[in-house]
């Protein structure tokens, strides 16, 4: 084992970038994820990394010029957060639509009004519909495998569509844990993109296409999301294989036996350990699914009779939770008790968590920190 | 006399309204750039000209993208194609509204930044692709479909707008003289960094013309001075020849207005506003001249 | 688990402290980890930080509301903010002054002139004193990492000589 390396979360996912060698980065400062972009235009004026930086006037563009730069056929990377996130959004269809791997860093962060810099998912959540892998990593050192493990299953030809690292605003993106910054070697191939634009074979790209073609090109979006599964759990077989660190779609903490789990992602999902393991000092089996990939959707959780108290850090307005809403959907005989916490930043603690599952009511909502009779 | 190549690049399918004044231009434009080009084209009247999948107008790759994107999709793929250390041309071919409305915060970013690339933009003065709605460069007393009686303000001054990025090259055209867009886009293209030219492309439907009076429009909006064909390279302003010719002795711009039928609106009084704008600007634009020539 | 909250002035050096820290407890084969809370990061605003250093890997990421020990660089904070709120009974505190302080019986107090020992170290950087790099070597001195870890940590983030040479004579002063 190499030597721990004191980082922040920021710093670790430039590290991965420095390691995969983009060769443009276009990017947009924006709290909290600023820490990303400067860390890298560092490694671009050192010459740690030889890319083409373009500082761009707007996340817009930051996406637009990674589309512009990846349909050359070169590695291509750029990291928001929230409202920037939601700037882009137009050029997220563009970029998915287009089969373009771009990879990009995303530090979940609340969105406006009132000004609030905290963790929350809604910002990424709102973009689940954009054709982009979505996945949330809950330590430095993931934030650093993830981001190596994306720039490889994005630029898989089975699934040729952007990646997006979600990681939690300050929680992650600013805490220092030590971590291993593996050198990859080859596990990140060079890319080869098929469609790469080329003067001596003239094409057009996204012309006019009438609904046959259009419906066609959606249903091959569907099919290499579906095969990214299957991309996705080679790529995480063969880090573990490599380099001994090993992870799964959905991260299982002491679920064979429990008769409840704790559902969430990101940051709240690892401290939900912590939870489960007061909970069963107190006789409570409980355990943690940590959904990591939330696009590809997971569509194997070993679910069936357990109680799920599932803990959303966002909010679809007149539904409810989004993963409540998703895992429901997919797994249909689901028990489910959701509660939707931690918006805003909102402090919530493994005590806290522990006693969602204490108190929870099967098939309710529940707004941590409102009053009983205002839920 | 500009030898032109005979060469077309364009194939003989576009999906243009007759007469259309954007994609005579293009024509010369592709002629001048060769076939090391990539077109960039955000939502305007080209990104349906160039034919249905999978069928395609041009013989140079084009890469379509979203109304305010095309800027910032150039600079990508050329500091990319730099990067790789490959010499295509990046050239964007926008509209209007694209260029001076939607798109003018990414043309303004990568002008900035200084990024290698040809922004052309094609200016029909309207929304022409979603019908012909206003633009910011919709003339004074134009009717389009969202000012039934004629716009009340002024057209924007894109020109100016784009001056103040000191650009290496800056350039206006018209569709009506093709060999001027030739050797415009044949320099443009021989200099490093942002370049910028702006062509003003009647629009038979739109400007309510016949469909073949396109190029005599044209002849006539710059005979009367409304639209002034020059080029600044670094700090040489210079008038090109068909303006300098007619900056002698302009043609009254009511001829301009009367022969269409986008301007039937206009009255008297504004007529003559136009008209004052118009000595306005070319003094000024006379003026410039003189003192690039005598810095020289 | 052991829980530390550093209380300091933004721009004093509190965060880099708290990684400087955590770096020191990792070296000696400790997991830890170390963030600071944002709020206010105003310069001059009092700020706090958090590190936590335990036998496996620390998978908490909410704010540590009860301490086993609070750091308190510059006194000052002290009076707008409670600095032992939620202090473990009989935990401990560290306090960069030359003064007697008097804290509530049932915890273990310790001190040393960190602001004294940076300027006899001409340790000043925009004319201020810097107390970050010597309290590491005050709590070498108080068992939460060896002193040959928290020198590491301390060079590997600054070359400088003095910031050692401080750390040394806060290890020196501190009366354990």
């Amino acid at each position: 084992m190499s030597e721990l390396i004191m980082s922040t979360g920021n710093k670790a996912v430039a590290a991965a970038v420095k390691m995969a060698k983009p060769l443009v980065v276009a990017a947009y400062p924006i709290t909290p994820q600023t820490e990303i972009i400067e860390s890298i235009a560092d490694y671009v004026e050192a010459g740690d990394l030889k890319a083409r930086y373009i500082p761009v006037e707007s996340e817009h563009s930051a996406m637009t010029a990674c589309i512009g730069a990846s349909i050359t056929g070169v590695r291509v990377f750029t990291a928001t957060s929230s409202h920037g996130l939601l700037y882009m959004h137009e050029m997220l269809h563009w970029a998915a639509g287009a089969r373009l791997p771009i990879v990009m860093g995303q530090v979940n962060r609340t969105l406006a009004p009132g000004w609030n810099i905290w963790a929350e998912h809604t910002d990424a959540l709102s973009q689940r519909d954009t054709g982009w892998l979505q996945v949330y990593v809950s330590t430095v050192q993931e934030a650093y495998d993830a981001t190596l493990m994306a720039f490889r299953i994005a630029e898989d030809n089975r699934v040729l569509l952007p990646v997006m690292i979600n990681m939690d605003g300050f929680l992650l993106s600013h805490i220092m844990q030590p971590f291993e910054m593996t050198e990859p070697g080859d596990f990140i191939p060079p890319l080869d993109l098929p469609h790469k634009i080329d003067v001596n074979d003239p094409k057009g790209y996204g012309a006019m296409s009438p609904a046959n073609v259009h419906y066609q090109f959606r249903f091959d979006m569907e099919k290499s999301m579906r095969a990214s599964r299957t991309v996705i759990n080679e790529t995480e077989a063969e880090f573990a294989k490599r380099f001994g660190r090993s992870y799964a779609p959905v991260e299982e903490y002491f679920c064979d036996d429990a008769d409840v789990i704790i559902v969430a992602m990101g940051t709240l999902g690892k401290e939900a350990e912590v939870a489960a393991d007061l909970l069963r000092k107190e006789g409570i089996k409980a355990g943690v699914m940590r959904i990591r990939w939330l696009r590809p959707f997971p569509l194997d959780m070993n679910i069936k009779g357990k109680d799920l108290v599932v803990i959303d850090r966002d909010c679809s307005f007149g539904f409810g939770g989004v993963v409540a809403g998703e895992i429901q959907a997919r797994y249909p005989d689901a028990k489910i008790a959701s509660v939707i916490a931690g918006l805003g930043g909102q402090e919530v603690t493994y005590e806290d968590m522990a006693e969602f599952v204490r108190s929870r009511k099967m098939g309710t909502e529940f707004w941590f920190g409102i009053p009983q009779e205002e839920q | 006399m500009t030898e032109i190549p005979k060469e077309e690049m364009l194939l003989k399918c576009p999906s243009t309204c007759a007469g259309c004044g954007s994609l005579l231009a293009l024509r010369y434009i592709l002629k001048a750039a060769g076939k090391d080009t990539v077109l960039v084209i955000p939502a305007c009247c080209n990104s349906v000209i160039q034919g249905v999948y999978p069928y395609m107008l041009h013989t140079v790759p084009v890469y379509n993208i979203a109304f305010a994107a095309a800027a910032a999709c150039a600079s990508g793929m050329s500091e990319a194609l730099r990067a790789k250390g490959e010499k295509t041309n990046v050239i964007v071919y926008a509209g209007d509204g694209g260029t001076a409305d939607i798109g003018i915060q990414a043309l303004s970013g990568a002008l900035e930044r200084g990024e290698d690339f040809l922004y052309i933009c094609y200016d029909n003065e309207a929304y022409g692709n979603t019908g012909m709605q206003r633009s910011g460069a919709t003339p004074l007393g134009a009717i389009t479909t969202t000012t039934p009686n004629g716009k009340t303000v002024n057209k924007k001054d894109l020109d100016r707008i784009v001056e103040a990025h000191n650009l290496p090259y800056q350039a206006t055209a018209c569709s009506s003289y093709p060999a001027d867009i030739y050797n415009k886009v044949k320099k443009a293209l021989s200099i490093p960094g942002p370049k910028f030219i702006h062509i003003l492309a009647p629009c038979p439907p739109g400007w309510r013309i016949p469909s073949e009076k396109t190029v005599e429009i044209g002849k006539m909006a710059v005979k009367s001075g409304i639209w002034v064909l020059w080029e600044k390279e670094y700090d040489k302003f210079t008038v090109s020849a068909p303006s300098r010719a007619a900056m002698k002795r302009p043609v009254p711009v009511g001829e301009y207005l009367k022969a269409q039928g986008r301007f039937r609106k206009v009255d008297e009084k504004t007529a003559a506003v136009i008209q004052a704008n118009v000595d306005k600007n070319l003094k000024k634009i006379a003026l410039e001249a003189a003192q690039s020539e005598e810095t020289e | 688990m052991y829980e530390i909250r550093i209380h300091s002035r933004g721009g004093q050096g509190g965060v880099t402290a708290a990684r400087m820290m955590a770096s020191a407890a990792v070296k000696d084969g400790k997991f830890a980890t170390a963030c600071p809370f944002y709020g206010a990061e105003r310069r001059g605003a009092p700020i706090v930080s958090f590190v936590r250093i335990d036998d496996a890997p620390v998978r908490i990421y909410s704010q540590i509301n009860k301490p086993e020990m609070i750091v308190i660089l510059d006194p000052t904070v002290m009076d707008t903010v409670n600095v032992l709120d939620g202090l473990k009974e009989g935990g401990s505190i560290f306090i960069n002054t030359h003064d007697d302080v008097d804290f509530p019986a049932g915890f273990k107090v310790y001190k040393a002139d960190l602001t004294g020992i940076a300027l006899r170290e001409k340790l000043v950087v925009a004319g201020s004193p810097i107390v970050n790099t010597p309290v590491i070597g005050a709590l070498a001195k108080l068992g939460l990492f060896t002193r040959e870890s928290g020198v590491k940590a301390i060079t590997e983030t600054f070359a400088d000589p003095r910031n050692t040479a401080a750390a040394k004579a806060a290890f020196e002063e501190v009366i354990v």
